[in-house]
């Protein structure tokens, strides 16, 4: 590093003069152009703005200029430095992204062979579709209410007018616990639930009951000795049939799709009075297949409806055993076979597929249906 | 039922141009629902009576062949012999001047056959002379079908004759509606469904001639289970008598196999009008017919062959010698119409349901007679219905009445003060007066509506109309369902789920989203499956609740632990080839207490349902339960994670078990203690026992090998099973916020050598007290046992996270509290730093 030349008379430099530095920013600009990668620019760099370089050499005869040379050999100096850096900028950058995209080139991968090492669990339709009917009752402000499944023959039979000799009590159709005569049987509907819930609950009762029931039959590809209800029990002051259809589609809409509707044909059921059976409108055609060969359903057989549960008002009777007063109170029940909505909601064929417990079915349905 | 829309048309206007289909859609509206609607033979085209007018035997075949001539009047001939047709035929059961049934050029019989005009034998053949089986009617015998001489004239058209192409509907009676298994029944829902006025053929009595002999006997010895009893007699009955093809046309409809014309008879007023009959050769009989409870040691041969024993509690119809019958049940063989009967006696009765309906349990036999008294029959039926079968019987059978006897005890009518305001206040939609007091009176009731309050007096043929809900139900069912509106009510601000709902759901959630897949088993167990699990024999899961009608022998017992159903289920997808397969189910399970029995009490409460069981009551039903609390069981094999390229399978051992019970129990901020277990069937040196606050909630670890080679399922296999009812119940839903100190941490590990059995958790616990608050957290990161310590011993190695809440902890304080760990540990356990 040499000392400012003081011992010198101003005189002039020729390193200084324009066309000496535009020499050296074009010597400089060419060979960053020239650099194909970081590594060379990195050299170029320090050969043409480093300490030794032209430029830098030049810089330090500007001392010796005289004073009114200084200002204006300052100022070719600094555009031609200005010049240099901003080549050296944007060639940088060229650099850097080139260099950028080069790595995540290289580091690519077959991003589809990741698939499937996360293990994959699921809960059952029928544990979800309660929750899901649940929920459409809970917004209406119901309760969910449960009860035993080893119930006493009392609360599954006697409580809801179903008289000693209904032939519904034979061991053909109830499991009885120890012998016919022991007073406790498999429930064979989730009704007595709603006896506890009479028995148990302030008034007014607003309940939906969703449960595992038992019947003698077995196992086919639509019967099975272990199924699932769900029914609903509303008890208040002016509760009526219409009430009843009402409820019963708002209901069917929140499962099945705004305007679906339901529709009650007289039935018997000694826990209800009057009693009804209750046909969902189909709600894959809605009834267009109904007389229409050129398109079938197969949903509802193409009749438009598809059976769907029961239905009633409560009979007084049962108010009585609950010790409620039916002059004041009034109320209406309903209960749909799970299984069965499942079965045509979801397409499923084979009543045993939601028994065996194959993972591949519940692992359709996820974490809810 | 089976509904022919023939017979229903006899008894109720029904526009011809109505199909079947549209029938049983109008009954459908008053709430009888279509099983089906089928059409009797499958024949089409013209089908004509003709009579045989001459038969030339032709001989130059190699069978027997005739050619006949046959009249068949109005349904044209050939052109130069006008009403007669020239038929080749094969059968040879007919003669000269037999009345028979043409299938006429263009007819098509069963099996897509048309018949057409051919050459045969050297004869054209113009149509067919048909037998029962051609027709597809019945396949008794191959003959021609010959009819009755004078039951119809050539020409006429035969579908009529043989019931072909009648539509039969097959309708669903619900039990209450017993008067509907019959015609009249029906007729009248179908007179009701169309609002037009109905005759009803059960209250017209047929006009029986003069008594010409000694009728039989009857009489009641006990009112109360039979309180009417109609006799009919009727002698000089030709046991060889056809019964006519209309009625067995009809019988065959409904499902009936016909056998006599007597029996035939009384099966087709019981489907006509509704009443069970029942006919005795009379001459079987011994002085009186009554109606009486059976003696002990009574003994009878039914209908069907089985000799049954009878007791007090069967109702019989008997005579001063012997049992001839079960009442309203089935019949005796000794008394049996046969073919030598020529004396008939007809009984015709009113029985109470519920005695009918418990014989027909006892003895399990279901009769279509039974089926119709254990629903209740019009009890003004038996003298019209008996008269009906005696008119039938002396006009096809040649009988002649000999007379009538019976006794009876006639009950009080049945009134119901009725509000005509009612029906609207249950339906929420209102209902003229007039309207109600025309459809009771559809329904047969005699309405006083002359005060407020109505008088309505129920029909004999209508027992389970009895209170003024059921009026209400029949007033909203006629107007139809159809017009109800449809509102929603509004319930009281709910409260939603409760807590332990909403934790359940949050349990499943989680098992599923770490990967389990959810099975619903059956509660169905049996021993052998505790046997395989290796439970021993006194513990308590083996007590456990029977079923008195399992369907399988096998799996008689409700179940008290999940495994055997989870076992199955895993046993099932491993046998489909998923051998990786995590399974976990929420149900409850049935516990006995020790001193409950597993096949309940012998004398069960039975509170009245007059009104509000007591507190009492509603506790000692409570008492005859087993605790059914909700369990949690998981069952693992193979690996959790599916294969993947690049990803090791490692296979699922011990501590997932464990880890699945733990990190549920953070999910519902209950901290779970582990513990040594040894419960079966798990491995005795592999099993957790997890509790609450010292409660013990269940297990969790390997399951032993003894018990996966007998259930056939692969080595290593891991499971939990925990009570999840005391699991939620300890859930801590409203967590409180942590103290989130901010000063620098500073980690310290130690490794402590101790004796091979010293359990983990036991020093883990022992140095967290000792190391006092200081220390935030402890973590066992290593467990070695090999060749750099001692025999019989093992290294624990624990990483420390020390933390203060207000400084920077000095290095001293780390290692004070570092080593009151160590020092508490060497003295518990005689452990030593490594
Ligand atoms: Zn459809």
């Amino acid at each position: 590093m040499s000392a400012p030349n003081k011992s010198f008379d101003p005189v002039e430099v020729t390193t200084l003069s324009a066309k000496a530095l535009a020499g050296f920013v074009k010597d400089a600009v060419s060979a960053i152009s020239a650099a194909s990668n970081l590594d060379e620019l990195k050299e170029v760099r320090l050969a043409h703005t480093g300490d030794r370089s032209p430029l830098s050499l030049a810089n330090r005869e500007i001392g010796a200029l005289p004073p009114a040379a200084k200002a204006e050999a300052g100022k070719r100096m600094g555009e031609s430095r200005g010049a240099v850096n901003e080549a050296l900028a944007k060639r940088t950058a060229e650099l850097e992204a080139l260099r950028d995209a080069a790595l995540l080139a290289e580091e690519s991968v077959d991003v589809t062979i990741a698939t499937g090492v996360r293990a994959q669990g699921g809960r059952h339709p029928l544990t979800t579709i309660q929750e899901q009917i649940t929920d459409v009752f809970v917004a209406l402000g119901y309760e969910l209410a449960e009860g035993p499944e080893v119930e006493s023959e009392w609360l599954n039979f006697d409580a809801l007018n179903i008289a000693p000799d209904h032939p519904a009590r034979t061991m053909q159709d109830t499991f009885f616990i120890g012998s016919e005569d022991s007073g406790i049987v498999l429930r064979t509907h989730t009704s007595p639930v709603q006896i506890r819930s009479m028995l148990t609950r302030e008034l007014p009762i607003y309940v939906i009951c969703p449960g595992r029931v038992f019947r003698t039959d077995e196992l086919d590809s639509t019967h099975s000795p272990v199924f699932h209800q769900v029914e609903g029990l509303v008890v208040d002051k002016g509760i009526t049939m219409a009430d009843l259809k009402g409820t019963l589609n708002h209901f069917a809409q929140a499962m099945f799709g705004e305007g679906i509707v339901t529709r009650l044909r007289p039935s018997y059921f000694p826990f209800t009075e009057p009693s009804a059976e209750v046909d969902l409108q189909c709600f894959v055609c809605r009834g267009a297949s109904v007389d229409n060969p050129d398109a079938p359903c197969r949903t509802c057989r193409s009749e438009g409806w598809i059976e769907w549960g029961g239905c009633g008002m409560v009979n007084p009777k049962v108010l009585v055993a609950s010790g409620i007063d039916p002059e004041v109170y009034t109320g209406f029940a309903f209960g749909m076979g799970l299984e069965r909505t499942l079965m045509f909601r979801h397409g499923i064929t084979d009543m045993r597929d939601m028994v065996e417990g194959d993972v591949r079915f519940t692992r359709a349905f996820g974490l809810g249906v | 039922m089976k509904v022919p829309v023939s017979w229903l048309r006899e008894f109720v206007d029904i526009p011809e141009a109505l199909s079947g289909r549209e029938v049983s859609d109008l009954l459908l509206g008053v709430g009888f629902e279509v099983e089906g609607v089928d059409t009797v033979g499958d024949v089409r085209g013209p089908l004509v009576v003709g009579r045989v007018k001459s038969v030339e035997e032709l001989t130059d075949f190699k069978k027997p062949i005739r050619w006949c001539h046959v009249e068949v009047g109005a349904a044209n001939g050939n052109a130069d012999t006008p009403g007669i047709r020239g038929i080749v035929c094969g059968a040879r059961n007919f003669a000269e001047g037999d009345l028979v049934v043409i299938a006429l050029p263009g007819t098509t019989l069963p099996g897509d056959f048309t018949i057409a005009t051919r050459e045969t034998y050297g004869h054209v053949s113009d149509g067919m002379i048909c037998s029962v089986r051609e027709l597809g009617i019945g396949d008794e015998h191959d003959g021609i079908l010959v009819l009755p001489a004078g039951s119809a004239t050539p020409g006429d058209n035969a579908f009529p004759i043989l019931g072909l192409g009648d539509e039969v509907m097959d309708l669903a009676v619900t039990p209450d509606r017993g008067y509907a298994l019959s015609m009249r029944g029906m007729a009248r829902e179908a007179a009701i469904a169309q609002g037009i006025s109905f005759t009803d053929p059960g209250t017209q009595l047929a006009q029986l001639p003069e008594a010409g002999g000694s009728a039989v006997q009857a009489a009641s010895d006990d009112y109360q289970a039979c309180d009417l009893l109609v006799l009919r007699t009727l002698g000089n009955y030709n046991p060889a008598a056809p019964t006519p093809d209309f009625i067995k046309a009809r019988l065959a409809a409904v499902g009936v196999r016909s056998i006599s014309l007597a029996v035939d008879l009384t099966n087709y007023v019981m489907f006509e009008l509704g009443q069970p009959l029942h006919a005795f050769d009379a001459d079987k009989v011994t002085g009186t017919i009554r109606a009486r409870r059976a003696k002990k040691g009574e003994v009878l041969e039914t209908l069907d062959g089985v000799t049954r024993n009878l007791t007090p509690e069967d109702l019989v119809i008997a005579d001063d010698a012997r049992v001839l019958s079960l009442a309203g049940v089935m019949g005796g063989a000794y008394s049996e119409i046969s073919d030598a009967t020529t004396r008939v006696v007809l009984e015709a009765a009113h029985f109470n349901p519920t005695e009918i309906a418990r014989m027909s349990r006892r003895h399990k036999l279901s009769s279509e007679a039974s089926r119709r008294l254990e629903r209740g029959v019009d009890r003004m039926l038996p003298p019209v219905s008996s008269a009906r079968f005696a008119e039938l019987l002396m006009a096809h059978g040649g009988a002649t009445f000999e007379g009538t006897s019976g006794v009876e005890q006639a009950p009080n009518p049945i009134v119901i003060a009725f509000d005509p305001q009612l029906p609207g206040r249950i339906a929420g939609h209102s209902y003229d007066a007039s309207n109600v007091e025309k459809i009771l009176m559809s329904l047969g009731c005699v309405v006083d509506s002359s005060k407020s309050l109505w008088s309505v007096r129920i029909p004999s043929w209508r027992p389970d109309l009895a209170a003024a809900i059921d009026l209400v139900e029949e007033v909203i069912r006629i107007d139809g369902y159809e017009n109800v509106p449809a509102t929603v009510p509004t319930a009281p601000a709910g409260r939603g789920l409760t807590e332990l709902q909403k934790l359940q759901r949050r349990a499943g959630l989680h098992l599923a989203g770490r990967g389990l897949v959810e099975v619903r088993n059956y509660p169905f167990v049996g021993v052998a499956e505790f046997d395989a699990l290796g439970i021993p024999a006194n513990d308590s899961r083996r007590h456990a609740v029977q079923l008195a009608n399992a369907l399988s022998d096998e799996q008689p017992l409700m179940r008290t632990t999940l495994l055997p159903g989870l076992t199955g289920a895993l046993a099932r997808n491993i046998s489909r080839g998923f051998n990786d397969a995590a399974l976990f189910e929420i149900a409850s399970v049935s516990l006995l207490s020790a001193d409950q029995s597993a096949t309940g009490v012998t004398n069960p409460p039975r509170p009245s349902v007059l009104q509000r069981p007591s507190a009492t009551d509603i506790a000692a039903l409570e008492a005859l339960l087993p605790e059914q609390p909700l369990h949690l069981g998981v069952l693992l094999t193979g690996a959790l994670k599916p294969a993947a390229l690049g990803v090791k399978q490692t296979p699922v051992t011990w501590s997932d078990a464990i880890d699945i019970a733990l990190a549920l129990g953070i999910e519902l901020g209950v901290e779970i203690e582990v513990a040594t277990g040894d419960y079966a069937p798990w491995h005795p040196g592999r099993c957790a026992a997890l509790s609450i606050n010292g409660e013990q909630i269940g297990y969790a670890g390997e399951l032993a090998p003894r018990a996966l080679e007998n259930l056939g399922l692969p080595k290593r296999a891991v499971a939990l099973e925990l009570n999840l009812s005391a699991l939620l119940a300890a859930a801590n839903v409203v967590a409180s916020a942590p103290a989130i100190w901010t000063f620098p941490v500073a980690k310290e590990d130690i490794a402590l050598v101790v004796k091979a059995d010293v359990v983990a958790t036991d020093v883990m616990k022992v140095v967290r007290n000792a190391a006092g608050e200081l220390l935030e957290d402890i973590r066992l990161f290593d467990v070695y046992e090999g060749s750099q310590v001692a025999d019989g011993h093992k290294s624990l190695a624990f990483a420390l996270r020390f933390r203060a809440q207000d400084r920077t902890l000095a290095a001293e304080e780390v290692a004070a509290a570092r080593q009151a760990g160590v020092d508490a540990a060497a003295k518990a356990f005689g452990a030593t730093l490594r």
